[in-house]
């Protein structure tokens, strides 16, 4: 008969059976949806963000927009109607960590890009309230104010790399040109960076062209959110077998 | 080894895994023999004081 | 090289390997300093290095003050980490209450100039203060207690424990003002960055020896059950912590670093963490609390020890699988969330096990519930518990969880356990572990524990019903369509709905605050030797604790 009185007189035995029945679990659970990406097929249209895009999703991070906006619309009837297709698995596939976020004290921001002007954008992340008089959103002037510091960008696009994301060694080099062209339709860059990242918006986000702010990256962030997919060609049924 | 397999094994072994497990727990916990030493366990923390 | 000093022998040997490392990590802080690329690593890294200094200054003043006895419990440390838990206790739910403020009356308590005072900093402070700063010190500290008085045998490894805990208070100040500066992975109860994840990691290694170390040298043959909760909290969490954590610093001298694992597999990686967290952090450890707490109170062995061996390796077991119902709906494959969902719904059965186990120790003891205000907390926190273990299966069904998921039912589901169940679970083992630790016959004031009592049940209750009326309200009206079969509602209008409920939780919060601010007085003044002149029904006997190791028997 086996003699579970092993386990309370011998701590190391306890600890290495909790040990075990817990990484199983966990194991089993998560292990297989890292066969998924054999199986997925590749989404048209997704690409890793562009040098500013991603200035701008870490000032994302930083501020913890992710406590009160999900990125990730379920295919619920009245999600559809009121945000857009429904979130794909690939859409998220760049995203270092992930920003489905759990809570929508705001509206989700998976399909935002595009939905609303730039002074729109500026002035609402500038006082909300001036443009939503019921929105209790936390006022950002900050942004406008504060120049873009960009000096590390290489170093994170070498960071994601690392981990999966396909920046090429000429993205890579061109990071810090890319991010001033992006501010900037009629610069030498433009259209290079428009070669490097397909559908990427080229213009001065923030409406002030005397300085790249932290406003520019977020709003570049926003904008792009949910713009790299066309649905109107998506084929729904491909993406479906992974359930 | 494809995803589905793996999808598929993780399923049904996921059950059996927590069934066996179950019953083990349950056996030990009720193996009559094992009564004294857990009466003795339980008092514990009321043992301890003069 | 910390086994070698985990013996406990009086040796010293223990404090020289622990002045060793402070000082090499003293040097890794300011070479970190000078090769900073950024300014907040810069000053996370002179946060580290005045730790590590005073951490050494600590051990020298240690080693004059003399060897530690090893006849006696080592009580000090559980005291200290009292004390800490009653100050991060009022800390977190203060920037609670502040940040409940921020929704309810945004333009009062938003500032221009003041960024970092917005909610999306605040949030992760509260969150982590309240979990990991007064949850995590409250751990610390009774289970340095229970594994001592449970194994009649002194704390392991000599200096080590103050390791352990002034490790863990650098931490959360690492933590803390990482988020308020704007430091964070974004990951939720996950927050701070790698170079503060590496060092929990070294401080938990810490802990686990210490722990372990103590079983080692128990003079009893069986490990007392609350031992086992504690040891699954300890390691479970230890592995969640590295598995969720694992990232690339885009620099090893800047703050910022990125998953290793992105979308869908992050996503679960996340919620798989997220989810145990509270099973092994907020389940785990204080039904620890519970088993050992709730019988010495009343006085009568646990209900049913048979029970508590099933409970325990059932609730493990299951809990691990329950955190895809976080991703209900999501680009999660169907199959995953259904597992999650299956295994939720059976968690409700070992959650209700140590529910049944703790209510019913009190069988034949219930009228002490009348005289003793401190056993009734200790009893609505299982009844809190047996009531969120309930709901949580409820809302992991898909259906509900269409609607629940992303409204504030969440909420009100997160407090009624945490405000509840893990609140009162702990504030019953402080308040009776200060007449215990400082030798005082009773508490200063019963009478001011009945007002404890009651302010914060009335504060939980005015919380967690505001947000489930707010929660299911949003949630109906995000679904609403009118006679067109058009949406009815634009999201703005859903938000201006819930102003009203934003303002009962103030209140809600603002009660359970209170609440602990009068625990806070209570506890000092007992701690100082006061005792309050006031009537009592029957005197409540506290055992005198001696301190002295005894003999098994």
């Amino acid at each position: 008969m086996f003699d579970h009185g092993k386990f309370e007189r011998h701590s190391l035995l306890l600890t290495v059976g909790i040990l075990a029945v817990v990484s199983i679990g966990g194991i089993v659970e998560i292990a297989p949806l890292f066969y998924l990406e054999s199986t997925i097929e590749d989404v048209d249209g997704v690409r890793p963000y562009s040098p500013l895009e991603l200035a701008g999703r870490d000032i994302y991070i930083r501020e913890g927009c992710y406590n009160c906006h999900s990125q990730m619309v379920r295919p619920l009837r009245d999600e559809v109607e009121r945000y857009g297709h429904y979130s794909l698995a690939a859409e998220s596939k760049y995203d270092h960590p992930f920003q489905w976020g759990s809570k929508r004290t705001g509206p989700d921001l998976a399909r935002v890009g595009g939905k609303y002007s730039d002074a729109w954008q500026v002035q609402h992340l500038i006082n909300p309230r001036s443009l939503v008089p019921e929105s209790i959103m936390p006022p950002y002037k900050f942004l406008v104010e504060k120049p873009l510091d960009y000096a590390l960008i290489e170093a994170k696009m070498t960071a994601l790399r690392r981990v999966g994301v396909p920046y090429s060694d000429e993205m890579i080099a061109s990071a810090k040109a890319d991010i001033a062209a992006q501010v900037d339709e009629f610069s030498d860059g433009a259209s290079a960076l428009a070669a490097r990242y397909p559908k990427a918006q080229i213009r001065n986000f923030d409406g002030d062209p005397s300085q790249i702010s932290e406003m520019d990256a977020l709003v570049a962030y926003l904008q792009m959110l949910g713009t790299l997919v066309d649905f109107s060609t998506f084929d729904a049924v491909n993406t479906d077998a992974r359930r | 080894m494809t995803y589905t397999d793996v999808a598929a094994f993780s399923q049904q072994f996921g059950l059996v895994y927590m069934v066996v497990l179950f019953l083990a727990t349950v056996l030990y916990a009720l193996w009559p023999r094992n009564k004294a030493k857990f009466d003795h366990a339980a008092r514990m923390p009321l043992q301890e004081e003069d | 090289m910390a086994t070698q000093s985990i013996g406990g022998r009086p040796s010293g040997v223990d404090s020289l390997t622990l002045g060793g490392l402070l000082a090499a990590l003293a040097l890794v802080a300011i070479f970190a300093a000078a090769r900073a690329v950024e300014p907040l690593f810069q000053f996370h890294a002179y946060v580290f290095l005045a730790g590590f200094a005073l951490g050494i200054l600590g051990l020298v003043l240690g080693a004059r003050a003399g060897q530690s006895d090893e006849t006696r419990y080592n009580e000090a440390i559980v005291r200290a980490g009292v004390v800490a838990s009653m100050f991060w206790g009022v800390v977190g739910l203060l920037v609670g209450v502040v940040i409940a403020c921020q929704l309810a009356w945004p333009s009062i308590f938003y500032f221009d100039d003041y960024g970092f005072l917005n909610f999306g900093r605040l949030r992760p402070l509260h969150t982590s203060a309240v979990i990991f700063a007064f949850g995590g010190n409250v751990l610390l500290c009774t289970s340095f207690y229970v594994v001592q008085r449970t194994c009649k045998a002194r704390l392991a490894g000599g200096v080590w424990p103050w390791f352990v805990f002034w490790g863990y208070q650098l931490f959360i100040v690492i933590a803390a003002t990482g988020y308020v500066t704007g430091v964070t992975q974004s990951r939720e109860y996950a927050e701070p960055e790698w170079y503060a994840d590496l060092w929990l990691t070294l401080v938990w290694v810490a802990y686990l020896l210490v722990f372990l170390g103590t079983i080692w040298k128990r003079k009893e043959p069986h490990i007392y059950v609350a031992n086992w909760f504690y040891l699954a909290f300890i390691v479970t969490v230890a592995m969640l912590h590295i598995v969720n954590n694992l990232a690339m610093p885009a620099s090893f001298a800047g703050t910022r670093s990125y998953s290793l694992f992105s979308g869908v597999q992050d996503a679960l990686t996340q919620w798989w963490y997220g989810h145990n967290a509270v099973g092994f952090f907020l389940t785990a450890g204080f039904l620890a609390i519970m088993y050992y707490f709730v019988p010495k109170r009343a006085e009568r062995p646990v209900y049913s020890y048979r029970l508590s061996i099933i409970h325990f390796w059932a609730l493990i077991f299951t809990y691990i699988w329950a955190g895809p119902h976080h991703l209900h709906y999501t680009a999660l494959p169907q199959w995953a969330q259904t597992l999650g969902m299956t295994f939720s719904i059976m968690l409700w059965m070992p959650s209700w096990g140590g529910m049944i186990n703790g209510l019913m120790t009190l069988s034949g003891a219930w009228d002490k519930l009348r005289t003793d205000p401190v056993l009734r907390m200790l009893v609505v926190s299982v009844a809190f518990y047996g009531m969120s273990t309930f709901e949580g299966p409820v809302m992991s069904i898909r259906a509900v969880n269409a609607l629940s998921h992303y409204t504030d039912w969440t909420i009100g589901h997160v407090h009624s356990g945490a405000l509840g169940w893990v609140g009162y679970v702990s504030f019953g083992a402080l308040y009776c572990l200060v007449p215990w630790l400082w030798k005082r016959q009773q508490l200063y004031s019963l009478k001011l524990v009945e007002w404890h009592f009651w302010v914060s049940t009335i504060g939980i209750l005015f919380y967690i019903v505001a947000m489930w009326v707010s929660g299911i309200t949003q949630g109906l009206m995000w679904r609403a369509y009118n006679d067109l079969g058009v949406l009815q509602f634009s999201f703005v209008e859903t938000v201006e709905q819930m102003h009203i409920y934003y303002v009962i939780r103030v209140l809600g919060g603002a009660l359970y605050l209170s609440g602990a601010l009068i625990m806070a007085y209570n506890l000092w003044r007992t701690a100082r030797g006061d005792v309050a002149a006031e009537k009592t029904k029957d005197s409540v006997a506290i055992a005198p604790q001696s301190g002295v190791i005894q003999a098994a028997e």
